[in-house]
This record gives structure tokens, sequence and C-alpha cells, in this order.
């Protein structure tokens, strides 16, 4: 090596010697970053790695049960099979979408829903594009699966209704949540794709009970989503089955004996206020709100003049009729307006100023007393006795009996129907009372409106010797079994009372008289009843004076509603009943028979005689609910 | 230095068996364990299988050691004699690949010759070491520190760099320009003429930003605030800083990442493998094959110091500084430390051609110990 040479091997190796410098630092840099990264924000990483690998899953409670009072399942739940999205993992949502409707059957519209439901919610949350997909359909979803990023395939539970439209004003149905109900309600569970709650009936009201409570299951899952294994799971706690006081079987029967007609029929336990019937005929399939129902479906429901959607138990407001004389007839009584022995002749009408009040009975029912009158509808006699009692004491007795205000039962949007009184004429039309609308209201006719549900309850506070009894579809869970629901007394006197519960007991039992020929024959099960035929149209003077035109030849909107209120059996009542068929024209030929059937039936299952099912917690633990 | 054979008369050959028995086994002993580093982790982030990575990148290590050991028994003069037809057939590649080369995930880099594809780019890193070692070799002292003598291979680094960059791949460019930048420094070149490209440099950067991709732009921004928006463009970045974070001091256990395995990392099994090492084996890991690394770089010294020629010398140090800068750069990427650049961790990332690459330079590298007593005149390069 000559000098030169060795100069430059010099310079090399200082700059050799430089560079390596530089190489240590900048490893120092590397080895200061991990440390930093590694230890010193290790914690703050492991957090974010388990953040990243682990996704809580919330899931959904079973929905509990509901029962009849035998325990019969009314509403259950049935496998799902369903298929969701998650926008966030799809390529593109729109493309995801028309390479499912290639599987399945999908419309324009649910794809629509589905775009608008994913601008609406966070992209990580999954949203259902269809369900209750049929076993060929879900398995073709399955097996193409691989290819469809961000889709879901799911089994879940999803709400039935084997007792079908028979309890559909009962139970109501559940539906989707809307925007309202996740601005009132902040139950995480809500937030779920495809999940229901409540949106009527008892669905509604018991919808907390119902629901149960959210479970979570924390799951590994990768990067795309895609669940690798499951870490732990905190089972939820299904929701509560609710056992109704209803009897199923005789709910059938109701609904059935009301066959073709638009009415309403209850039957009530008078002890206890029990509900064992409650029919609003007809009704509607509940199953078609739960999947999600059509337009076309809707508008053939909302269309229907017989209102299916409607329930006319508790929403449906009636004159009640000749049913009301009851009320008139015990109002008076107990305001001493007429003593027991009161007789009033019946020459056919009665004239109050220039008017002319006719009676039902063309001819006159000559001289009658309380028992006769209510045995024979006789208008004149109630005439007579609302224009000496005045409305505002019938008001006050009907408000009693239960008409005119909520029964307080355990179901939303129940109509309070309608009593006047001299002030509320006054708040209402700014007129004062004219005495011939006493004579009017006397007779049911009117102002005066009541639900079916006012007029059984009427009925079993006659019948249950004038104490309060208020209608439930679902026990209290604080009442002792089997020990009778205390009553208290609506402090009508057990005379009065009596005398009209006499009348009732005439109506059907006395030969000729307005309902005779819907008696119940069997011996000891013998009904005591009241008819009623309330005018939906009033009859025109011309019409009088041609003669009255015929029910039957009236178009059936202008028919009377037939009403019928009764109660067994006689000599020791337990069961009550309110009958209304809407245009049925007259309560002792349509309401009559159909009361006398309802109450022998319930006579034959006497459900109030049974023990009712033991309500329990879907986990089995026993506890009643209420 | 008396001991040393004098061999500078160009017709005496060492002896193969001779050559073989010279070959530093214990820098070849290192490299395989830095790829057998490599294979754990390709066999961990395929979820404990062998297969798709680990056993072809076995294989092609295999192929790249044998062609390293052909390398090293080449004589060095001959390297010399043909470094800058080398560099030539370099640039008329990376030209080809600009005309006709195959596009990969939006870049033309691959060049088909029907037979085998290659990186053109690739052949670039170890040519232009080659091409200033021979340059700097052939270069009296005196001129080193002239400017108008460094201008020549300044060109010899810009020219290739920029049509790199030109394809675009900002990261071999840069490593082409680290790497011309390390063997000027080797070579004696003043410190003021550093001084002055850094400058000249700095005053590009606004040029150099109006000419870059929106990806490349968008990836420096992303550099500069990687948590900003994590589920877009700064994913990468910080998933892959939850998984170095979250592996803590002594990492997760081996196949037990559950970012790697879980996809929640990009690329995990070619440019952001040492965050799967780094989580399920830590920090300790990490410094582990950091510290294989620095062996292999101080073999790197230990010969070029050792090596009796300047093109020698500057071949050695040129590979090791090559090797050094992919290392940094790769870690300093997956830790956040720099930009993401696509730069891959030498030996362990699954892929040939970069393997391929650094084995063959490390051929050369080995080449310059066998030949360490070779003279080679400074002219010694003319045909």
């Amino acid at each position: 090596m000559d000098r030169r040479d060795f100069n430059r091997f010099k310079g090399f190796g200082r700059r050799a010697l430089m560079l390596a410098g530089i190489k240590g630092t900048l490893v120092s840099a590397l080895v200061a970053r991990l440390y930093y990264l590694q230890v010193l924000q290790a914690d703050r990483y492991g957090m974010l790695s388990d953040d990243n690998r682990i996704s809580m899953r919330m899931l959904p409670p079973l929905r509990g049960r509901v029962l009849d009072r035998g325990g019969e399942e009314i509403a259950n739940n049935r496998r799902n099979f369903r298929v969701l999205v998650v926008p966030e993992q799809a390529d593109s949502l729109r493309s995801t979408l028309n390479r499912l409707g290639q599987l399945i059957n999908l419309d324009d519209t649910q794809k629509a829903r589905v775009l608008r439901e994913a601008e609406r919610r966070r992209k990580f949350v999954p949203i259902l594009v269809a369900d209750n997909l049929n076993w060929e359909d879900f398995a073709r979803l399955n097996l193409y699966s691989p290819d469809l990023p961000g889709v879901q395939l799911d089994v879940g539970e999803t709400r039935a209704y084997p007792g079908g439209p028979v309890f559909s004003h009962i139970v109501g149905y559940v539906g989707a949540v809307s925007r309202d109900d996740l601005k009132q309600d902040d139950d995480p569970l809500l937030e779920l794709p495809g999940f229901r709650i409540g949106k009527s009936g008892l669905e509604k009201v018991y919808d907390g009970d119902l629901r149960g409570s959210a479970g979570d299951t924390q799951v590994e899952v990768n990067a795309y989503g895609r669940v690798i294994r499951e870490l732990a799971r905190h089972e939820g706690q299904p929701g509560a089955d609710l056992v109704l006081t209803i009897d199923a079987g005789l709910q059938r029967f109701a609904a059935e004996r009301l066959g073709e007609e638009s009415g309403a029929a209850v039957v009530l336990d008078i002890l206890n206020g029990d509900v064992l019937a409650m029919v609003s005929n007809p009704g509607f399939d509940p199953d078609l709100f739960n999947i999600g129902i059509s337009v076309a479906d809707y508008q053939a429901l909302q269309n229907n003049k017989h209102r299916p959607l409607f329930n006319k138990v508790l929403q449906g407001q009636y004159p009640p009729g000749s049913t009301f004389k009851m009320v008139v007839a015990l109002a008076a009584l107990e305001a001493g307006v007429i003593l027991p022995g009161h007789t009033v002749f019946c020459p056919g009408h009665m004239e109050l100023g220039d008017a002319k009040f006719h009676c039902w009975k063309k001819g006159g029912h000559g001289t009658l007393g309380v028992v006769q009158a209510l045995g024979q509808s006789c208008d004149v006699f109630f005439y007579d006795v609302g224009r000496r009692v005045g409305p505002d004491r019938i008001a006050e007795m009907a408000k009693r009996l239960g008409i005119g205000g909520l029964t307080g039962i355990d179901m939303p949007s129940e109509a309070a129907g309608l009593v006047p009184t001299r002030d509320w004429k006054f708040a209402r039309f700014g007129k004062r009372w004219a005495e011939g609308e006493s004579l009017v209201t006397a007779i049911g006719q009117g102002y005066v409106l009541a639900t079916p549900m006012q007029l059984a309850v009427m009925a079993a506070r006659i019948a249950n010797g004038g104490r309060v009894v208020s209608p439930r579809l679902v026990r209290k869970a604080s009442e002792p079994r089997g020990a009778p629901v205390e009553m208290r007394s609506l402090g009508i006197s057990q005379a009065s009372l009596s005398l009209v519960q006499q009348g009732m007991n005439a109506v059907t039992n006395t030969p000729g008289n307005t309902a005779y020929t819907s008696r119940i024959k069997t011996v000891g099960w013998e009904m005591a009843g009241k008819t009623g035929s309330a005018q939906v149209k009033r009859i025109s003077m011309a019409e009088r004076e041609s003669g009255v035109i015929k029910q039957e030849a009236r178009p059936w909107e202008d028919r009377d509603h037939a009403l019928f209120v009764a109660f067994a059996p006689v000599g020791n009542p337990r069961y009550a009943a309110a009958i209304v068929i809407e245009h049925g024209m007259s309560g002792a030929k349509t309401a009559g028979p159909i009361a006398r059937d309802i109450l022998e039936e319930a006579q034959r299952r006497n459900p109030a005689a049974k023990e009712p099912f033991r309500g329990r917690f879907a986990g089995g633990d026993g506890r009643e609910r209420g | 230095m008396a001991m040393r054979r004098t061999l500078g008369d160009a017709d005496v050959e060492l002896s193969l068996g001779r050559k073989l028995l010279d070959m530093r086994w214990g820098l070849i002993l290192v490299l395989c364990c830095v790829a057998a580093v490599g294979w754990a982790m390709l066999y961990s982030a395929a979820g404990g299988n062998m297969d798709p990575w680990a056993s072809r990148q076995m294989v092609r290590f295999g192929g790249g050691v044998v062609l390293m050991l052909a390398v090293a028994l080449v004589d060095q003069r001959f390297w010399l004699r043909w470094a800058y037809l080398m560099y030539a057939v370099g640039i008329c590649l990376l030209v080809a690949v600009d005309l006709v080369g195959r596009n990969a995930m939006g870049a033309q880099r691959w060049l088909d010759l029907g037979i085998i594809q290659v990186q053109p780019s690739e052949v670039m890193k170890i040519a232009l070491v080659l091409a200033l070692a021979r340059y700097f070799h052939g270069l009296a002292d005196e001129d080193v520190r002239r400017f108008r003598w460094i201008l020549v291979p300044a060109a010899m680094t810009a020219f290739p760099m920029a049509l790199v960059l030109k394809q675009p791949d900002l990261g071999t460019a840069m490593m082409l320009g680290l790497e011309g930048a390390a063997i000027f420094f080797l070579a004696g070149v003043a410190l003021r003429w550093f001084a002055l490209a850094f400058i000249s440099a700095g005053a590009i950067m606004p040029l150099a930003w109006g000419m870059m991709h929106d990806y490349q732009r968008k990836r420096i921004t992303i550099f500069l605030d990687p948590e900003s928006d994590p589920l877009g463009s700064g994913y990468h970045i910080l998933q892959s800083k939850i998984a170095l974070g979250s592996g803590g001091m002594f990492g997760k256990g081996f196949l037990e990442g559950s970012q790697a395995h879980l996809s929640f990392l990009p690329e995990k099994q070619t440019d952001f493998i040492f965050t799967a090492l780094a989580e399920e084996f830590g920090m300790v890991g990490g410094l582990g094959l950091i510290g294989l690394y620095l062996l292999l770089v101080a073999y790197g010294y230990a010969i070029a110091l050792r090596s009796g020629s300047h093109f020698g010398r500057l071949v050695g140090l040129g590979i090791t500084s090559m090797l050094f800068i992919y290392m940094f750069i790769n870690i300093a990427m997956v830790s956040g430390l720099v930009p993401v650049v696509g730069v891959p961790l030498p030996l362990v990332s699954y892929g040939g051609t970069a393997m391929l690459t650094l084995l063959i330079g490390f051929g050369f590298v080995l080449g310059v110990y066998i030949h360490r007593d070779v003279e080679i005149p400074r002219r010694g390069g003319a045909l």
C-alpha cells in the first residue's frame, strides 16, 4: 500500500466511523421509540388492542309469552331466519342489496328502506334487510355468504300469535321501533336491528314486563368484523310471561257466536273484575303487523266498514238504549223520587208541552211498576221517572255504575263514554237543559254514550250487590291467590238493587217479556238481562206519519244497534256480560240469544271456579307477574 | 504489512478451496438467523401455517444463498470491470419498465422478460453501489473534494432516482438516494456539498409536493397526524402502533398476536411484519432482531476496513449501509417515526425480489473479504 492509498484508507476510516456514529444515533432513536410504545404506552395500546378485537354484542331477550288464565299460549315466539347488512363492511350497500335481490325476493321499497336506514344509523349497526325467510332462501344465502361482504345471517326469535285474530284487540301486536319510540325510551335494545316492541293492546301496556332485559356477548372479531370466537356471555333476563284473566275457550266461543256480525262481547267475573272474554268482532291478524303489513292489506283493514282495527269493547261508544233504564230506575229509587211501589200508566206515548214521546209499543203497556216496566222495557214509565229525577242524578248514578268514566282497565286508549248533565249541556252548547232531553236520556238515547265494557261493568255492579268492581286483564302480582277481591260498596240500597235485579230477571224469565225467548233454560243457570235497541238515525215526523220503516228495509248503516246486558246465574250471580251488535236492529232478537249462549257457555266452563294458571318468569323461578 | 500476499498481478487466481475457506461463514449464519425470524413470523402471520408464505420464503432464501455464494466467489476485478455496464443495463431496464412495464398496485415496477419478472429498481440498488464504488475507486483524493468531479456521480445517482420516482416508487427512490449519499460520504466528499444538497432539497420540497401523487401526499399528512382519521387513511399506522404497544416488554407469545391474526395489521406479511414480531415477542423480540441486523452491519465494517482496495471498502460498507437503511426506515415507519413509504424489512418481509437483492449484495460483501488482498490499480477497471 503506497502513501496515497494509505491516506485514502485513513480518510475512509474516519468517514466510516462518522457513519457508524450516525447509524448508532438512528438505532438509539428506534430503541427509544420501541421503549416508548412498548413499555411506557403499553397499557394504553393494550387496551386499544382489546377494543379492536373485542366486540360487544347485545343479545335480545326472549319476549315473554301471553297466556290465558289456563296457561294456553296466545302469543309466543318462533324461529325467525333473518338477513342483515352492516353498511360499513359492505363494499357498496347498493350493489350488495342488488346481489341479495338476485338470491331472495327483495323489492325496491325494501331496498330503499335499508338505504334510508343506513343513512340514519351508525355505519357499524347491522340493518335488517329481510326477515321471516323460509328455510330454502336462508340456506341459499348461507351458501353465497362468502361472496357477500357485510351480510350477516342470523336465526332470531320473532313474535307469533297462535291465538290469532280472536285475541287481536286484547293482545295487540308488536312492531318495528319508530323514531319516536327511540326518543322516549333509551333502552339500548331498541337499537337492535329488527327489534320489536309492543305497539298496541297488552303488548304495549306490559311491554316493559314482556321485553325483559338485554344480555351481551363479548366476541373476538377480526378487522372485517367477522366473529372468531366468543369470549364471554351474559344471558339477559327473558321477558316475563303475562297471564291473562281471559278464558281462551270462552273468548273463542264468543267470537264464534258473534260470527259475521260487527260487534262486541264482554264477560266479567263480577266478584273480582276478571275479564273472561272480550271480543271485538271482526278481529285482525296481528302477525301482519309484526312482519310488516303491506299498504294494500292495511287499507283493506282501514276501509272495512266493520272496522277490524277498532276495539269496539273499549273504544266503541254506543247509545245504551234501554239497557240504561236500570240506571234511571236506581237513580230515581235512591233519590227517593219514586217509591218501590211507584206505578205509571202507559197509553203508548207521553206528551210534554207540544211534543209527543212515543213508547216502543204502540198500544201502550197500561199500568206498570218498576219490575214490569223493566221487564217489558216500557218507555213511558221511564219518561215519567226520568223527568222526575232529572239528568244530574241520572248521571251521578251512571258514573257510580261505571258509565261515563274510564273503567280503568289495563289497556290503552279507552273511551270514556258520556252521560249528560245540565252543566255539561250548558258548557257544551251554551243552552239550558230542555225537559224533553231528560225523557230521551231516560231511555238511553240522546247524548248518552257507553262502551260495551262500561255496560258490562254496570251489569256486574248491579249483580254483585252494588260493589265497585273494575275490569282487569292481568291480575296484580300482589293479589293473594284465591282470596276474594276487596270491593268498596257503591252505597246503593239493597232494596233498590233487588228491585232492579228482579226487573232484569223478569226481562228474560217472565213469559211474554222482551227477552223471554232468550232465556237460559238450564235450571240453576238462568240469567237476568236487559235488552236495548239504540237508534242510530232519528225517526223523522214524516216517517212516523207514514209508518215506521222496517229496520230490515234500511241500509245497514242506518239500522239500530242491538244491545244486551246480562248476569247469571240469577240466584247467585257470578258472570256479567254485555253484547253490542252494530246495526243489529233488535236487542231482543239479535243480541239476546248471543248473550244467552255466551253466558251459558261461561257457566259451563265456569272459569271463575278454577285456580288460575301460575304465572312465571320464563327463567322459571315461579314468581307471579302482575 | 509484510504478511500480505501480493496478488497484484491480474493473472494470479485464488484457488476455489482457498476462497471457500475464506468465506465468512459467521456472517452467513447471522443472515440465516435473520431469515429464520422472518420464517417464524410468516408462519405466525398465516395463522400457524407454512403456507402460503413461510415455505415459499424458505425456498427463495435457499436459492438466494446459492446466488450469494456464486457472486462472492467471482473476482473483485471482474465486478469492477463490469460495474458501469451493469449500471447501464440497470438504466435501460428502468427506461424499459417505464415504457412497457407491468402494472402492480398502481405503480409500474415490474418488467416481464418472458421467463422471469425483474424489478429494475432492485437491480439498480446493487448496480448503483458498484458503479459509484468504481468511480470513486479511480478518482484521485484531491479530485474527490472538487465539485466538478462529484457532478458525474451525482448525476449517476439522480438519474435512476428520477426514473424510479416516475414509476412512482418513492420508497425505492429514497433508498437509492440514501445509498448514493452513504457512498459519497464514505468516499470522502466534502461535507459542505452535503450541506448544499440538504439545503437545495429543502428548497425543492414545495416543488416536489406539487409533483407528488395524491397517495404520496396523503401518506405524509397521515404521518403528521395519524390518529386524526383512525378509520380512514390513518388506520394502518394506528393499528401498527397498537400492535407494537400492546406487545409490551415480552409480547403476547408466539402465534398469540391478536392484531396480526385478526387482520387489523395491514400487510402483516410484508412491510408491517416487524409489528407482528414486536406484538408477539415484545420489545425484547424487536431489539433482538435489531441486534442481528447490527451484527450484520458490524461484519460489514470489519470486512470493509480489512479490504485492501478502495472499491472493496466502498462496496462492503455501501451494501451493509443499504441493509441498515432498509431496516431503519422500515422499523421507523411501522413505529410511526417516519411516513409510510413502502420499504420492506430486509430478509424478513415476504417477497422474493428484495431478499434476492440483499443476498446478492451480501455476496459482494463476502467477495470483498475473500478478495481482501487482491490489489486493484486505480485504473484497474479499464477493459
